[in-house]
């Protein structure tokens, strides 16, 4: 699905490159979304109760973490998450025995919605924080999908607690209005 | 340790990065190892004075040789040590000119030298020991390379291993020139040009085990 390409790109490589410039909220969401995405992946190679499917998520996890430094701002963020994730795969595959080669895809296999469960879900939140002015939408994903605290939000949107709650209230109010909507 | 806690541990962690660090984790790698090199030339074999030979041109002519093959290896590394980043034209570019040249070089100085004195042209006095003195020089420059690549993180280990040899091994024989009294271009050409080639054969053979991360 081109989508599933075209679709991360943009976001990710904002809070990659928010995150290299020392915003940890960012990062944490970066590491989070990137978490969601490499479980898929991983598990569509190694199936999906594979034992040690969540620490190779966790490595993987850690690597972007302590390889950023290598990412160059001017070029796109995929396909530099795409040959991290590759080599990690490949190396565990090498150090526990198995299949030894990775078929070398596009960068699309990484953040494809093969999941269709979670692929779904994705694009269905995606479609509907569209529908919301900007700031609330990045609120809302901020409070409601990476799990900042109320105040980390609001201090990340630049408005006070108050009007933060206010926003996220009202957004989900909307949003139960959209799905209502939808479903009819 | 639970995934959620894990990125909570690590974006406490998020320290500013600054442009550019590949290119000087490399670059301050490739001086530590060339000053090791240096040390182990002069502990080795001794330096000739190097002031006599300031004048001439063959000395500049390997030097220059050494230097455009040493940054086409670090122009490759620095691609190499960034996942996914494209190899790139340039550092290949210069690579295969600088091999052009000095065939070029060579072939030009072999056409215009009588028959007698062509043996002497590329085989000079040390045609034996040449390129494994290189081989061996490069190995300080190769592990700090090594050491500074193992906190990067090349996916190509082979290929990451044979560019990083290229830039050690032509470090190496530039910093050998300062002892080597051989002057022929075509020398140079052949016996200079194989003692880089086992630098990196020997990195690309080696690297796939070190350069793990």
């Amino acid at each position: 699905m081109d989508q599933g390409v075209a679709g991360p790109e943009a976001e990710l490589r904002a809070l990659m490159i928010a995150g290299l410039n020392g915003d940890g909220g960012a990062h944490a969401r970066l590491l989070t979304e990137l978490g969601g995405y490499l479980r898929g992946y991983f598990a569509r190679r190694m199936g999906a109760n594979a034992a040690d499917l969540e620490d190779l998520v966790q490595e993987t996890l850690l690597a972007v973490h302590l390889k950023r430094a290598t990412y160059d701002r001017a070029r796109p963020f995929t396909p530099w998450m795409f040959a991290v994730a590759r080599y990690k795969l490949m190396d565990h595959f090498r150090r526990f025995g198995g299949r030894i080669s990775v078929p070398l895809e596009d960068a699309g296999a990484l953040f494809s919605e093969e999941n269709p469960e979670e692929g779904a879900v994705r694009q269905d939140v995606a479609r509907l924080l569209g529908k919301l002015p900007p700031r609330q939408s990045a609120l809302l994903r901020d409070v409601k999908l990476t799990g900042l605290s109320m105040e980390e939000a609001a201090a990340r949107a630049g408005m006070s607690t108050t009007a933060a709650k206010v926003s996220v209230h009202r957004g989900m109010k909307r949003l139960e209005k959209e799905v209502g909507d939808e479903d009819l | 340790m639970k995934t959620s806690d894990l990125i909570a541990a690590l974006a406490a962690d998020t320290t500013p990065v600054r442009r550019a660090s590949v290119a000087r984790n490399l670059l301050i790698a490739a001086v530590v190892g060339s000053v090791a090199t240096l040390v182990v030339l002069v502990a080795w074999l001794g330096l000739n004075p190097v002031m006599p030979v300031l004048g001439a041109s063959w000395f500049w002519m390997k030097g220059g040789y050494a230097a455009a093959l040493a940054l086409s290896g670090f122009l490759l590394l620095n691609r190499l040590a960034r996942p996914g980043a494209p190899v790139g034209r340039a550092a290949l570019v210069i690579g295969a000119l600088a091999l052009l040249v000095m065939a070029m070089l060579a072939m030009h100085s072999s056409m215009h030298a009588t028959p007698g004195q062509t043996r002497q042209l590329w085989l000079g006095d040390t045609w034996k020991v040449c390129p494994f003195r290189i081989l061996l020089l490069s190995i300080p420059v190769y592990l700090g390379l090594t050491w500074a690549l193992r906190r990067l993180a090349p996916t190509r280990l082979a290929l990451t291993g044979a560019a990083a040899g290229l830039a050690a091994g032509a470090l190496a024989a530039a910093i050998y020139g300062l002892y080597c009294r051989e002057w022929a271009a075509p020398f140079v050409f052949v016996w200079y040009s194989l003692g880089v080639g086992l630098s990196a054969a020997f990195g690309a053979l080696v690297g796939t085990r070190l350069l793990r991360w």
